[in-house]
C-alpha cells in the first residue's frame, strides 16, 4: 500500500493527514504545536499512523506546510499554506473559486481557476488582527470558552463596536467595555464583526467569485461564518473539520511527485 | 569663499580622491565566490562605486567652496547646475543608509525628536542625519539651499521645511499640479513662472549670474544621460537579460544624483557598451533565466542583496521596474528650444504625479515590451503615493494581461516594518503559482 502524508505545522496546532493513491483519507490527527514544532510534527504523525492502523514504512512521500514547514525533518517537499489550502478546498468542493482561510496567526483569501490552480491571493499584514489568535486572546479575557464564542455572538441582539483592530489594544478595549458593564455577548459580537471586516477588506482586494469555501480553525466558529455570509450576500461552504484542510491539501499534493 | 577652502577642494579632487581610491583598490580583495546561479559579474560596478564614493567624499570639502543644495530626486536640478551647486540627494543617501542597514538607527534619531514612525523613512533617516550628524559616508556638507519638488510626494515639502527651519536657509518648492487627466496649458504656465521666479534667489545664494546658454547645454547633458539610461534599461528586453533590476537599482545612482553633469553620460556610455557586449555574447545576469519579472515601487534597500539571491536561485530574473523606468520615462519631453516648457512637462508627467490609468497603461506596456511573466509589488510603508492603488493595479493586470503578482509589505529602509517569515511565505506561494502556470 502506498500512502502519502500531509503535515500542516501551524502557529497554534499541527495536523497530519494520510491518503492513499486514490486520495482517500485513511487517517488524520491533530496536536498542539507548542514550542517545538519538530516534536509536534512527530506526534501528529504517530497518532495519525495509529489511527489508520498502518506502518510508517508505507508512506511514500510527505509534504509539509504551515509556518513550521521548514522544521519537519522527514518532509520531502515544503509547500506553502496557500497552495495546500487551495488544493484541499478544491478536493472537498470542486466548485470552489474563492477560499477564505483564517488560521491561528494569519488569514488569507485565495482565488482559483476552474482547474483548482491558484491564480491570486492576499494575506493579512504583519499583525494578528482578524485571525484566530485575536479571538483566542479575547475569549481568554472574557472568560468564555473559545468554542462557545461563535454561539454567544449569534445570541446577541445588539453589538458593541470594537474600534481597535490591534489584538493588544483591542484587549484593553475589551477590559474597559467590561468595566462599563456591557453584556459579554454584545462585546463578543463586536469582536466577530471586527474579524469579518478585516477579512472583507482582503476579499475585496483579490475579488470574489462563487463558490466560496472557508477553511482553517476559525471556520468552526459559526458566528464568523454567519456574519461573513451576511456581508458577502452568498453562502459559504465549510466541511466538518476545516482545520484539517491544509494538511489534506498537502497530502493530496504529495501524490504528485 | 576662502582661498584655503578652494585650494583644499582642488587638492582633494585632483590628488586626495584618486590616492584614496588607489589605496582602497590596492587592498587585497577577498575573493568572493559567486554562486553558480549568477552569470559572470559586471565590470561597471567598480566604476559606479568610484563615482559615487568620489561624489560623497568631495562633498565634505565643497562646503564654503561651492554653493551646496540638498535636492529631492524629482526636482529640476538642471536649473541649479547653471549656478554650479554641489548637489546632495537625501533620497540617494537614504537608499545607501538603507542598504547598509542603518535605517532604524537613523530613524530613531528623528523619532526621539517627535517625528512619527508613520512618516516616510527617507525623511526620518534624513532628519536623523541632519540632527545627529551621523552618516555612513563620513560627513554630509551643510546646505546653503534646499530644493524640493512635490512631483514625487507631498511629504518632501514638509520634510524640507523642517530642514530649512533647522539650518535657517532658504527653501524652494517646485509645485507640480497632479495630473488627474491630461496636463493643461495653465499648469504648464504656472510651472514656467515658478522656474523664472527661482532665478533671483539662485543668483543670490550662489553669487553667480543666470546664463541661458549654459542652461541649454545642461539640459542637453541631462537629456542625453536620461536617454542613455533608457537605452541601458532597454538592453534587459533581451533574453537572457544582461542585468538584473537589483543591479539597475545601483546603476540608478548617477541619473538620480549626477544628472546634468558630464560624468553621468560617460558612465552610462560605458555601462551601455558593457551591456551590449553581454547581449552580443549571450551572457545573462543569471545563469538560467526561466521566468521574467517586473518590480513595482522603490527598492527594499536592506533586502536587495538577499532578494537577488532568492530569485536567481529559482531562475527568476527581474527585467524591468516602474521605479528604474521613472528616470527614463519623460526624457522625450526635454527640448532645448523650449527649455522651461519642456522641463515643466518632463518633471510633472512623471509616474508619481500621474493618475492610476497612466500607471496601468505604463505597466501593461512594460509587461509587453519586456515579456514579463509575473509582478512583485512592494507595498512600501514609507511611500504612500507609490503604494496607493497597488491592489487595484494588481487585480486589473491579472484580468487584462493575465500576469500574476504578489504584494510584499515592507519598507525602503526601515526594516522594523518588515516581517521576514510573512514575506517568505507570500513569495514562495507566488513561486508555486508561477511554476504551476507553465
Amino acid at each position: 500500500m502506498k500512502l502519502f502524508l500531509g503535515l500542516d505545522v501551524g502557529s497554534m496546532s499541527t495536523e497530519a493527514v494520510l491518503v492513499n493513491e486514490e486520495g482517500v483519507v485513511l487517517g488524520q490527527s491533530m496536536t498542539l504545536t507548542g514550542s517545538r514544532s519538530v516534536v509536534a510534527a512527530e506526534t501528529a504523525l504517530l497518532h495519525c499512523l495509529a489511527g489508520a492502523g498502518v506502518e510508517r514504512e508505507s508512506i511514500v512521500r510527505c509534504v509539509a506546510t504551515g509556518y513550521g514547514r521548514v522544521s519537519v525533518p522527514f518532509a520531502d517537499r515544503r509547500i506553502t499554506e496557500i497552495s495546500c489550502h487551495g488544493a484541499g478546498a478544491f478536493a472537498l468542493f470542486p466548485n470552489t473559486r474563492t477560499v477564505i482561510d483564517i488560521g491561528g496567526q494569519d488569514s488569507k483569501v485565495i482565488r482559483m481557476d476552474k482547474s483548482g490552480k491558484v491564480i491570486d491571493f492576499a494575506m493579512n499584514d504583519k499583525c494578528a488582527a482578524g485571525t484566530g489568535r485575536f479571538l483566542e486572546v479575547m475569549a481568554d479575557k472574557l472568560d468564555v470558552p473559545l468554542d462557545k464564542m461563535g454561539a454567544l455572538a449569534l445570541e446577541a441582539r445588539r453589538e458593541v463596536p470594537i474600534s481597535s483592530v490591534c489584538t493588544v489594544f483591542a484587549e484593553s478595549e475589551v477590559v474597559s467595555l467590561l468595566a462599563q458593564d456591557h453584556p459579554k455577548e454584545e462585546i463578543v459580537k463586536g469582536l466577530h464583526r471586527s474579524i469579518v471586516n478585516r477579512t472583507w477588506a482582503m476579499i475585496r482586494s483579490v475579488g470574489i467569485e462563487d463558490a466560496v469555501t472557508m477553511t482553517g480553525g476559525v471556520a468552526k466558529n459559526q458566528g464568523v461564518v454567519k456574519l461573513l455570509q451576511d456581508k458577502l450576500g452568498r453562502p459559504i461552504q465549510v466541511n466538518e473539520e476545516p482545520q484539517m484542510v491544509g494538511a489534506l491539501g498537502a497530502a493530496l499534493l504529495a501524490r504528485e511527485a | 569663499m576662502s582661498f584655503l577652502g578652494v585650494a583644499r577642494y582642488a587638492l582633494m579632487r585632483d590628488i586626495g580622491a584618486p590616492a584614496l581610491f588607489r589605496i582602497m583598490e590596492g587592498r587585497k580583495k577577498r575573493e568572493r565566490q559567486i554562486p553558480s546561479y549568477f552569470g559572470p559579474p559586471m565590470d561597471s560596478l567598480s566604476e559606479l562605486k568610484r563615482i559615487m564614493m568620489r561624489h560623497y567624499y568631495l562633498a565634505r570639502y565643497a562646503e564654503g567652496v561651492k554653493p551646496i543644495a540638498w535636492v529631492t530626486s524629482g526636482a529640476p536640478v538642471e536649473l541649479l547646475r547653471v549656478f554650479d551647486f554641489y548637489t546632495i540627494y537625501p533620497e540617494n543617501h537614504g537608499a545607501l543608509c538603507g542598504a547598509r542597514r542603518k535605517g532604524p538607527e537613523l530613524c530613531e534619531e528623528a523619532e526621539s525628536r517627535g517625528y512619527d514612525q508613520d512618516l516616510c523613512s527617507y525623511a526620518r533617516v534624513d532628519l536623523g542625519v541632519a540632527f545627529s550628524g551621523k552618516t555612513p559616508v563620513g560627513r554630509l556638507p551643510k546646505p546653503d539651499l534646499l530644493f524640493a519638488s512635490n512631483n514625487i510626494c507631498q511629504t518632501v515639502a514638509y520634510w524640507y521645511k523642517v530642514l530649512a527651519h533647522h539650518w535657517k536657509i532658504p527653501l524652494i518648492v517646485f509645485d507640480t499640479p497632479y495630473n488627474f487627466d491630461e496636463i493643461s496649458e495653465r499648469n504648464i504656465d504656472y510651472m514656467i513662472r515658478q522656474m523664472k521666479e527661482m532665478v533671483p534667489l539662485l543668483e543670490r545664494v550662489s553669487g553667480k549670474k543666470y546664463d541661458e546658454g549654459k542652461f541649454k547645454d545642461i539640459l542637453l547633458l541631462a537629456k542625453e544621460a536620461s536617454l542613455l539610461w533608457g537605452e541601458v534599461l532597454s538592453t534587459m528586453r533581451n533574453k537572457p537579460a544582461p542585468m538584473t533590476i537589483f543591479e539597475a537599482f545601483g546603476h540608478l545612482a548617477p541619473i538620480v544624483s549626477l544628472r546634468g553633469l558630464p560624468v553621468a553620460i560617460q558612465y552610462y556610455q560605458s555601462l551601455l557598451k558593457e551591456l551590449k557586449d553581454r547581449v552580443d555574447r549571450g551572457i545573462g545576469a543569471i545563469a538560467q533565466e526561466r521566468k521574467r519579472l517586473m518590480w513595482d515601487n522603490i527598492a527594499i534597500w536592506f533586502k536587495v542583496k538577499d532578494f537577488s539571491h532568492l530569485f536567481a536561485q529559482r531562475g527568476m530574473n527581474f527585467v524591468t521596474a516602474t521605479y528604474t523606468n521613472a528616470w527614463a520615462e519623460t526624457t522625450p519631453y526635454m527640448d532645448e528650444s523650449h527649455p522651461l516648457e519642456s522641463m515643466a512637462k518632463a518633471y510633472s508627467l512623471v509616474i508619481l504625479n500621474n493618475n492610476l490609468n497612466h500607471r496601468l497603461r505604463l505597466m501593461e506596456r512594460l509587461i509587453g515590451e519586456y515579456e514579463v511573466d509575473g509582478l512583485v509589488v512592494h507595498s512600501a510603508r514609507s511611500c504612500k503615493p507609490y503604494s496607493v492603488g497597488q491592489y487595484d493595479l494588481k487585480r486589473l493586470l491579472l484580468d487584462r494581461v493575465s500576469v500574476p503578482s504578489v504584494v510584499i509589505e515592507a519598507d525602503i529602509t526601515d526594516f522594523r516594518a518588515y516581517s521576514e517569515e510573512q514575506a517568505n511565505t507570500r513569495l514562495e506561494a507566488f513561486f508555486e503559482s508561477l511554476e504551476a502556470r507553465q
